[in-house]
């Protein structure tokens, strides 16, 4: 591990002051991912600021709105009455991750921005344009049956591997971030970007940055939402695709939907053109087979993968119709 | 009268050491904390081939608390003496990597230098800081291209078996099937990483190591430095699984010994989790051809066993891959071979029932190919083929309960209701498949020796240089002496893991029991004839006397020591423990998943000496199975010729949830031949055959056979969509 000075963060000012200077420190929260990171000197950080002491936990229901605070753990959120009863797709997505020891540690935070499971990534000794940039990307040509095969770019497939965020974009949930500039909030639909030229440029956050909440708004889509998840083992294990879903039901009508899926995009991914052929319409295998049919639309495989455009159309298939009561 | 307190062989005593080992108590070999203990960082090359053209050491010299750098530009040239008899444990051709000796790179991940700090984060950090220029060679990198032009094996047993005309009796046959089957390359991954502590003293040395044989490890470090074997004390009494990964002495116990003699001080090595993905062994990747011919009844007239699997550029690893096929099934024709596919990869070593898990599995799955082929049930082919003496060295079984577990195994699981067509067994939306298959593996003892000691408190404490990776040897051999010596198991003690005990052969290829097993029980049976000896006694001497007689005769103890070794019985029987497996497989049809609700086995094993830690032995026999049949893969990329998912998060064991109902049953099979004990064994023969059950079961379920394993959902999804 590359020697790293430490500093328990006070305030969240703390945290932002210091990370808008060199050496523009990590930040560590639940350390699941981070730990790992540091072992294998993915990152060789001058500086930790530990923000566990900070008063950045709680989930507060107010206004149709649930605020989570940015250090609740994922067990925390996924075990909560008012999450499980409306919003569902959360709590299945995140009892969907990692595993129970995993989830009593790590945070809401820093599970959107855990890093891609590529393998290249991860190994130091490997050309990687995410890790490092202008090296190259060797999943390209690679091993990469667990790529993404959405927002891809010729500089990097690595697929987002959050469940968690698939069913916050789905649900238009947002975060709190606090910079040395004030507090905004973006969707977390666009808090990650897409790799295109910088694909080691993962976030809109900036040095300085911090989480600070997630809000998930209230909706008929969130109250009765559901969560799939494919991968190779029945626990403890990222996915190869998911899918969260809601629908939203005005008598025998589908008057909303949201479809957001996972391990096919390099960032958690929404499926509008899906939701717009189930919106108006009766749910039933039918519709949900054509609503889903068009969701690998624009899919660029690459070698490995190319069994997930069809699993992808399976998944949101299947998500649908368990939903819809038709499974 | 017998005193029914001490007759415990057959009992499900729990583990001695359990108590130990959930509370910490017990010392792992990483555990030991020798004074001045200083700590390793091993640096790995980052090309398969080539040649280092320049090193630079000093800045990881320069960082703090940084002991030494250790290259090869200063290590101590070492004599790597050879060994009169290789040991089995060893490749069998070529020669060990030698580490630290020259700038030559044979695969990535080469230990290249050694940094040597008073910390284990200091030394890591140093290790980074390495700086390495290479001239790369050509390296060959694809399994493909090697098995291209793949080799017989250099030494060893001799793999090419034949019967009879295999293929002209296959081309004639009015049934056959010929397919090609591939295993990938697996990784032990022991919970326990590999770790040893090195402390010399003078000229002598301790080695605190993870290993299954504390007698070869010492022999193997004698022969590298040159010094005598006395001179060398291996300490192992506790090992956090092993698999087959500790059975030989590896790279860095050296690097370990010689970093600890440039220091001056002790110096303790663990390997990293991402090292030990080429730094120890693996199981190699295996290409298997199976072509079997056989009459319209199903009745095998043929039998061609064909396999390559890769080894390293500077050892010939050769497994017994088609050996079992040639004793399996009664067939007068019958060929086999193995071949060698040298690669730029470290030198693979046997996991868990080498080479006969490989064999087995594309035997059965070709068994069920010919079952449909033939229209037979996949259970009746396999009696219609019985075997009933071993064809290949044309000699009786000493016992086969085979049938036995046929029938057991078979009722237990209701295999009589199974829906013969294809996918015919549907529930709901997914595929329900059935699916069987044999598990063998031979029964093998070798010479051992174990010592008692009869104390006058009346408890006796047992000993001899084994090895518990997991399977309960300290818990059998105090019940197998228990038992001999007529005490309660409590005032027993097991003692192991240390050179300074009677010599024990390797743990490893399910060898313990019967091997030191029955010197445990020759020892305990002569002491206890000292003691009646003592007693003048003309009855059996009891165990509760003991203390007394000691006492009368003012003795504080007597000691005995016994050996044991086999003698003609294993030229006059075929000595194999059987089992039968079935899975139940639900496959989902759109999801591309297989999930495996349940599997039965029933195993024929002679004498089960516990029949707790002999289920325990067999669950996880199972669980090595599914995992090969469903997620477990080393996987290989051959532009930089290493493995990339070397980690646990992204190599995929089984997990709980993956894990079924797993029903375990042991035939009764008195076995007078093997060994003193009766026992066969259990290690090995629980992870043979379940493979190829699930994957024949998959089969059932979609009509698709899946003949590359492990049989991933993106695999399903494919298959289904060919059909």
């Amino acid at each position: 591990m590359h020697p790293f000075a430490y500093t328990a963060a006070q305030t969240p000012q703390d945290v932002t002051t210091r990370g808008s200077h060199p050496p523009h420190p990590d930040i560590l929260a639940g350390g699941t991912d981070l730990l790992q990171l540091l072992k294998e000197r993915v990152r060789t950080p001058a500086e930790l600021i530990d923000i566990n002491g900070l008063d950045l936990g709680g989930i507060v229901e107010k206004n149709g709105c649930l605020r989570v605070g940015a250090l609740v753990r994922m067990s925390e959120l996924a075990e909560d009455p008012r999450v499980k009863r409306d919003w569902p797709v959360v709590s299945k997505a995140l009892l969907e991750s990692a595993s129970a020891q995993v989830r009593n540690m790590a945070t809401i935070a820093g599970n959107l921005l855990q890093r891609t499971r590529c393998p290249y990534f991860r190994d130091v000794t490997t050309p990687c344009n995410r890790r490092d940039p202008g090296t190259g990307c060797s999943a390209l040509d690679g091993l990469n049956r667990i790529h993404a095969i959405l927002g891809t770019s010729d500089r990097c497939i690595a697929a987002h591997p959050s469940d968690l965020a698939v069913a916050l974009v789905a649900l238009d949930a947002r975060v709190s971030i606090l910079g040395p500039d004030g507090e905004d909030e973006v969707a977390v639909e666009n808090l990650h970007r897409l790799p295109g030229d910088t694909p080691h440029m993962e976030t809109v956050l900036q040095p300085g940055d911090l989480i600070t909440a997630i809000h998930i708004p209230a909706s008929g889509c969130a109250s009765r939402s559901h969560y799939v998840k494919v991968r190779d083992r029945a626990t403890f294990e990222w996915a190869l695709v998911s899918a969260a879903v809601g629908l939203d039901m005005d008598g025998g009508t589908i008057r909303d939907a949201r479809v957001a899926v996972g391990g096919v995009g390099t960032k958690p991914w929404r499926l509008r053109a899906v939701e717009s052929l189930l919106i108006g319409k009766a749910p039933g295998p039918q519709v949900f087979k054509a609503a889903a049919d068009r969701a690998a639309d624009g899919a660029q495989p690459r070698g490995d993968n190319a069994y997930k455009v069809e699993l992808l159309k399976h998944t949101v298939t299947r998500a649908l119709m368990e939903l819809g009561g038709c499974a | 009268m017998t005193d029914q307190s001490s007759a415990v062989i057959g009992k499900p005593v729990s583990r001695v050491d359990g108590r130990a080992k959930v509370t910490g108590a017990a010392t792992y070999a990483g555990e030991f904390r020798p004074d001045r203990l200083a700590h390793a960082a091993v640096v790995t090359s980052s090309i398969p081939a080539g040649r280092i053209r320049a090193l630079f050491a000093d800045a990881a010299e320069a960082s703090p608390g940084v002991v030494l750098v250790a290259t090869h530009h200063n290590a101590p040239r070492l004599p790597y003496n050879s060994m009169a008899q290789r040991p089995q444990v060893d490749p069998q051709a070529g020669d060990q990597l030698r580490v630290l000796q020259g700038p030559e790179i044979q695969f990535n991940g080469q230990p290249i230098a050694v940094v040597v700090a008073e910390t284990l984060e200091q030394a890591t950090h140093a290790a980074a800081l390495v700086r390495v220029e290479y001239d790369p060679t050509p390296a060959v990198t694809r399994f493909e291209e090697a098995a291209k032009s793949p080799r017989k094996p250099g030494a060893g047993k001799p793999t090419d078996l034949a019967r009879g005309d295999a293929d002209a009796a296959l081309a004639a046959a009015p049934v056959s099937v010929d397919a090609t089957y591939d295993q990938p390359m697996e990784h032990h991954n022991a919970i326990e990483p590999h770790v040893t502590i090195a402390a010399w003293d003078g000229d002598r040395l301790t080695l605190w190591d993870k290993t299954q044989w504390v007698g070869n490890d010492r022999a193997e470090i004698a022969h590298v430095f040159g010094i005598p074997e006395e001179n060398i004390r291996v300490v192992s009494p506790f090992v956090g699984g092993a698999f087959g990964s500790a059975l030989r002495t590896w790279p860095h116990v050296t690097l370990a010994a010689m970093a600890a003699k440039m220091a001056g001080r002790p110096v303790k090595l663990e390997l990293t989790r991402r090292q030990l993905f080429s730094a120890i062994g693996f199981r190699p990747r295996t290409v298997q051809r199976v072509a079997l011919g056989a009459e319209a009844d199903g009745r095998l007239t043929a039998v061609i066993h064909e396999a390559v699997g890769h080894t390293s550029q500077y050892e010939d690893y050769a497994e017994t891959t088609v050996e079992p096929t040639a004793m399996l099934y009664s067939c007068r024709n019958l060929r086999t071979a193995y071949r060698l596919a040298p690669m730029n990869i470290n030198s693979p070593c046997p996991m868990r029932a080498p080479g006969v898990i490989t064999g087995v599995l594309a035997l059965e799955m070709a068994m069920d190919e010919l079952a449909e082929a033939a229209g037979i049930d996949p259970l009746e082919l396999r009696l219609r083929n019985y075997a009933e003496r071993d064809e290949n060295k044309d000699l009786p079984w000493s016992s086969k309960g085979l049938r036995d577990c046929y029938r057991t195994a078979a009722e237990r699981f209701g295999w009589s209701g199974r829906s013969a067509a294809p996918g015919s067994m549907r529930d709901g939306r997914e595929l329900v498949g059935w699916g069987m298959a044999t598990a063998v593996y031979p029964t093998h003892r070798a010479a051992a020796s174990a010592s008692v000691v009869i104390r006058d408190d009346g408890t006796a404490v047992v000993r001899s240089a084994a090895s518990d990776m997991g399977p309960g040897t300290y818990t059998a051999m105090t019940q197998v002496a228990a038992e001999a010596l007529d005490l309660p198991v409590e005032r027993v003690r097991f003692e192991l893991g240390d050179t300074d005990l009677p010599k024990a052969p390797v743990h490893g290829g399910s060898i313990t029991m019967a091997s030191v097993g029955s010197a445990v029980q020759a020892a305990c049976v002569a002491a206890r004839a000292r003691m009646r000896a003592l007693s003048n006694a003309v009855d059996p001497v009891r165990g509760a006397d003991y203390a007394g007689i000691l006492r009368r005769h003012g003795l504080p103890q007597v000691d005995v020591e016994a050996d044991a070794a086999p003698g003609i019985e294993q030229k006059r029987f075929s000595m194999y423990a059987f089992g039968a497996i079935f899975a139940e497989v639900r496959v989902d049809p759109n999801l591309g998943t297989v999930r495996v609700p349940r599997l039965v086995g029933a195993y024929g094993s002679g004498r089960i000496i516990n029949p707790k830690t002999a289920r325990s032995q067999c669950v996880g026999g199972m669980v090595l199975g599914l995992g090969m049949a469903l997620s477990e893969q080393s996987e290989w990329d051959d532009r930089f010729g290493k493995v990339m998912n070397a980690n646990l998060a992204e190599y995929l064991v089984p997990v709980n949830a993956d894990v079924p109902h797993l029903d375990v049953t042991f035939v009764d099979e008195h076995d007078p031949h093997v060994n003193p004990l009766g026992v066969k064994g259990l290690a090995e023969i629980a992870a043979v055959g379940v493979t190829p059950a699930i994957a024949n079961a998959v089969h059932h379920a979609t009509g698709i056979r899946f003949r590359s394993l492990p049989i991933t959902p993106d695999k399903v999804l494919a298959g289904l969509a060919k059909r």
